[in-house]
């Protein structure tokens, strides 16, 4: 590990970090220590604290006690400002970089020192300079929003480097990108580390990268830390016991029953794309009971305007949606004759009504029906608690009571709720959106599991995910999503994850 | 030359001597509600702002006898509001609209009860260059009167366009009405970034407001304004944010709001109301043209309370 003439290669460690949440603890007592020139990898599930950690770092947290040594010299971080300073880096999990601006623009505004009046032709002279010396390239004149996530994933890298932070930390930079674009990715990252000096303490959850890409590992749970060492001398098995302990995990439900009649049935269907530029073309789709067609892509590829469609938010330019044989146009009542059922993304934005209490959201597809299928005037909220209350202990839905807010819910628990409604009756089709974003370990084995029993007892899935992990785990038969269009189709048990990712990222 | 040998041409004529003289205003509150909004927040009350600017720069152009220390305390009552504006919308949980509505009345009301002494009195006008010297049809020379604001309007759009393209400080309204995190993830400060842009969109609009007293129509009363104030708005989500394109929209607009005076300048009289409500029938029709329930709109800040 050669560092370039005159750079420093810069370590960083924590003692005894504890951090402290009025009566919750965070982080207790942490230490920790990254090379420098290191590649390490902290390892841990939703809430174990990685994030506090390197908020500390990076001095967005205070930590209520304990140090840490930059360089091994105890630094004293107030902010940011000063942990950038010092060398250190963070690439976020979501993008920064102002989206409406050019990659050019967003360099140079983000120096500590822009400066008043930008001579263009001279700031162009002098990243195209920068460009030339690190190993991968991003257009500069395009607005960062026109970017593909890789790309910009990369920017964020490059803008790091471009002011001369020596200590990176990355939180999960791969949850957006293809297989292929995250080695891709972090191969380049790794490379830096090993010519330039660079070191880097990076947040995942994906074993595959540790074992590919880091040298060292630490692991927290619970605002523990809990294990770690020489990537080389752990296997999976062993991260994953220190990561999740030994805790039940819900089991697997295995696949059961035959495949039914086709549910749904896409012809033809064509219509535009949120930018309106670009267009959704869907040949022909087709979802039996009694399977789970997973339909995979990076984000942004028409998956979002294909639920859309699904669901009557997009009017259709032409072609036609049939579900058990007949024209479907999603709205109330037709969804209701059909027996469809829809999961969208971020449930407490596009499937319930925030304010609204627990009780009220859970009674959404029936709060104005009798058992008879008339239409009702009066509600009757006695009926409708009972009901609701009935549905979120079977689904677990751990809440203050049932008529709190919905929103005051966590994000597993609003996903629970709003499965328990989706799922109550009979489902002919069930139409399904990263159902387990940003869910736990536990929380999402019971989700996917919940999903598999609806496809044993008849109903025709539709899953829509990014993390493709997913998509294999659950579907019978995949499909893939890019620029809009079904490109490629594979049975489920048979799927080749490579052929798959390059499909995803249309170099296929 | 006669007045009977253009003939037809008087009406594209007047209209374009009407588009410049009308459009003035609009050029500034567009201007101004252009760099607010592209801050991430809307300013609703530059109406009210407009109708306050034109009786301050009429009541100090009348006492102290100069029109252009008429334009500058205009510009800083508009200042004064937007100060205002923006001080209330840094406060949690406060909504940009509805302030903007709030403010607008208050400056109408105040505008009124300050302005009653001022109805009748002259104050001295703004001066206008003549670029007709070379024609001898009075059409051609009225209409190519052209006042020193509309130039330095047309100057104004170039600059700002200048400056959100290559200074540190165009780029961090940008980036702030792109994305409240990541401006502090840049380590700007949000607020008084806002705060900054509210307070010079005010000054810019209260500009326009001057020039509506002072040179066309050229007299302060309570009916002043027909709405410039709140047209801008919608002129600036149909110039997609962009100051060069305000400028032109302006323009459209000034020419739309001329149809009426210039058709009648020729005898129709049909329909004369009507022709008044081009503007208005124009800013719906826009609206409606480049909305869509399935697009998003390009080039809206990021941050902006109507696209988040």
């Amino acid at each position: 590990m050669t560092a370039r003439a005159g750079v420093e290669t810069i370590g960083v460690e924590t003692i005894g970090l504890t951090m402290r949440f009025g009566a919750f603890t965070a982080l207790d007592a942490v230490s920790l220590k990254v090379r420098p020139g290191s590649f390490h990898a902290l390892l841990g599930e939703n809430g174990a604290g990685k994030s506090t950690l390197v908020k500390c770092i990076m001095g967005f947290n205070r930590p209520t006690a304990g140090s840490i040594l930059v360089g091994d010299r105890e630094a004293a971080i107030p902010d940011p400002r000063a942990a950038h300073a010092l060398g250190l880096g963070m690439v976020y999990q979501h993008f920064t970089l102002a989206g409406a601006l050019t990659a050019a623009e967003n360099l140079v505004i983000s120096r500590d020192d822009p400066p008043g009046i930008v001579n263009w032709a001279k700031e162009r002279a002098a990243l195209d300079a920068f460009m030339d010396r690190m190993p991968f390239r991003a257009p500069l004149d395009v607005p960062v929003n026109r970017l593909a996530a890789g790309e910009r994933q990369k920017l964020e890298l490059l803008k790091q480097l471009y002011l001369g932070r020596r200590f990176l930390i990355l939180d999960e930079p791969t949850s957006v990108l293809t297989p292929s674009e995250a080695d891709e990715l972090l191969g380049m990252v790794r490379g830096l580390t090993e010519t330039d000096g660079l070191t880097v303490l990076m947040i995942t959850h994906k074993f595959r990268e540790v074992t590919a890409f880091a040298d060292t590992v630490s692991v927290l749970r619970r605002g523990r830390y809990v294990g770690g060492g020489t990537v080389a001398d752990l296997d999976h098995g062993a991260m994953a016991e220190m990561m999740i302990g030994d805790r039940q995990i819900a089991p697997k439900t295995g696949r059961t029953g035959a495949l039914g009649a086709p549910v749904l049935q896409l012809e033809g269907v064509n219509a535009a794309d949120r930018s309106g530029l670009k267009e959704i073309a869907i040949d022909e789709l087709t979802a039996s009971g009694g399977e789970i067609v997973g339909v995979a892509g990076i984000s942004g590829n028409g998956q979002t305007e294909l639920v859309e469609i699904l669901a009557g938010q997009r009017p259709l330019r032409a072609g036609g949606i049939r579900v058990n044989g007949k024209p479907y146009g999603a709205t109330r009542a037709e969804a209701r004759a059909a027996r469809v059922r829809y999961l969208p993304e971020e449930p407490l934005r596009n499937a319930c009504a925030p304010a609204m209490s627990v009780a009220e959201n859970i009674s959404f597809h029936d709060f104005d029906i009798q058992p008879d299928g008339a239409r009702r005037f009066w509600l009757r909220p006695a009926a409708m608690t009972r009901h609701a209350a009935a549905l979120a202990a079977a689904f677990k839905v751990s809440m203050a009571s049932i008529d709190s807010p919905i929103a005051s819910l966590s994000g597993g628990n609003v996903q629970r709720a709003v499965l328990a409604r989706e799922l109550s009756g009979d489902v002919d089709l069930l139409i399904v959106a990263n159902p387990c974003f940003g869910l736990d370990f536990s929380a999402v084995a019971e989700i996917r599991a919940r999903i598999m029993a609806a496809r044993n007892a008849g109903a025709a899935v539709l899953l829509f995910s990014e993390d493709l992990d997913e998509i294999l785990e659950l579907s019978d038969r995949i499909l893939v999503m890019s620029e809009g269009r079904i490109v490629f189709e594979t049975e489920g048990a048979s799927a080749d994850m490579a052929l798959i990712g390059q499909h995803m990222a249309g170099h296929a | 030359m006669s007045e009977s040998d253009i003939g037809l041409w008087s009406v594209p004529l007047a209209m374009l001597g009407g588009a410049i003289r009308v459009s003035t205003p609009f050029i500034f509150v567009s201007l101004g509600e252009c760099l607010t909004e592209r801050s991430g927040r809307i300013n609703l009350g530059l109406e009210g702002v407009l109708v306050f600017g034109a009786m301050a720069g009429y009541g100090v152009a009348y006492e102290t006898g100069s029109a252009w220390i008429g334009v500058g305390a205009a510009a800083m009552a508009g200042g004064a509001f937007g100060a205002l504006h923006g001080w209330l919308c840094s406060l949690p949980k406060v909504n940009d609209i509805a302030i903007g509505i709030a403010l607008m009345l208050l400056g109408m009301g105040l505008a009124f009860f300050f302005g009653k002494p001022y109805i009748q009195p002259v104050a001295p006008d703004l001066p206008a260059i003549s670029f007709g010297w070379w024609s001898d049809a009075p059409q051609v020379v009225a209409a190519l009167k052209v006042n020193v604001l509309f130039l330095a309007g047309f100057a104004l759009a170039l600059a700002m366009a200048w400056m959100f393209r290559a200074t540190r400080i165009g780029l961090a309204v940008r980036v702030v009405g792109d994305s409240d995190d990541a401006a502090r993830a840049l380590g700007l400060k949000v607020n008084q970034t806002r705060f900054a842009a509210t307070v010079a969109g005010g000054a810019l609009a209260g500009v326009g407001g001057a020039y509506l007293s002072l040179y066309y129509p050229g007299s302060w009363n309570e009916g002043i304004s027909s709405g410039q104030g709140l047209m801008a708005v919608a002129l600036v989500i149909f110039a997609r944010w962009n100051p060069i394109a305000c400028f032109w929209a302006a323009l459209l607009f000034g020419g739309a709001g001329a149809l009426g005076p210039a058709l009648q300048s020729v005898g129709v009289t049909q329909g004369y109301y009507l022709f008044y409500a081009a503007p208005y029938v124009l800013t719906l029709g826009l609206l409606i043209a480049t909305s869509s329930t399935t697009r998003q709109l390009t080039g809206a800040p990021g941050a902006l309370s109507i696209t988040r």
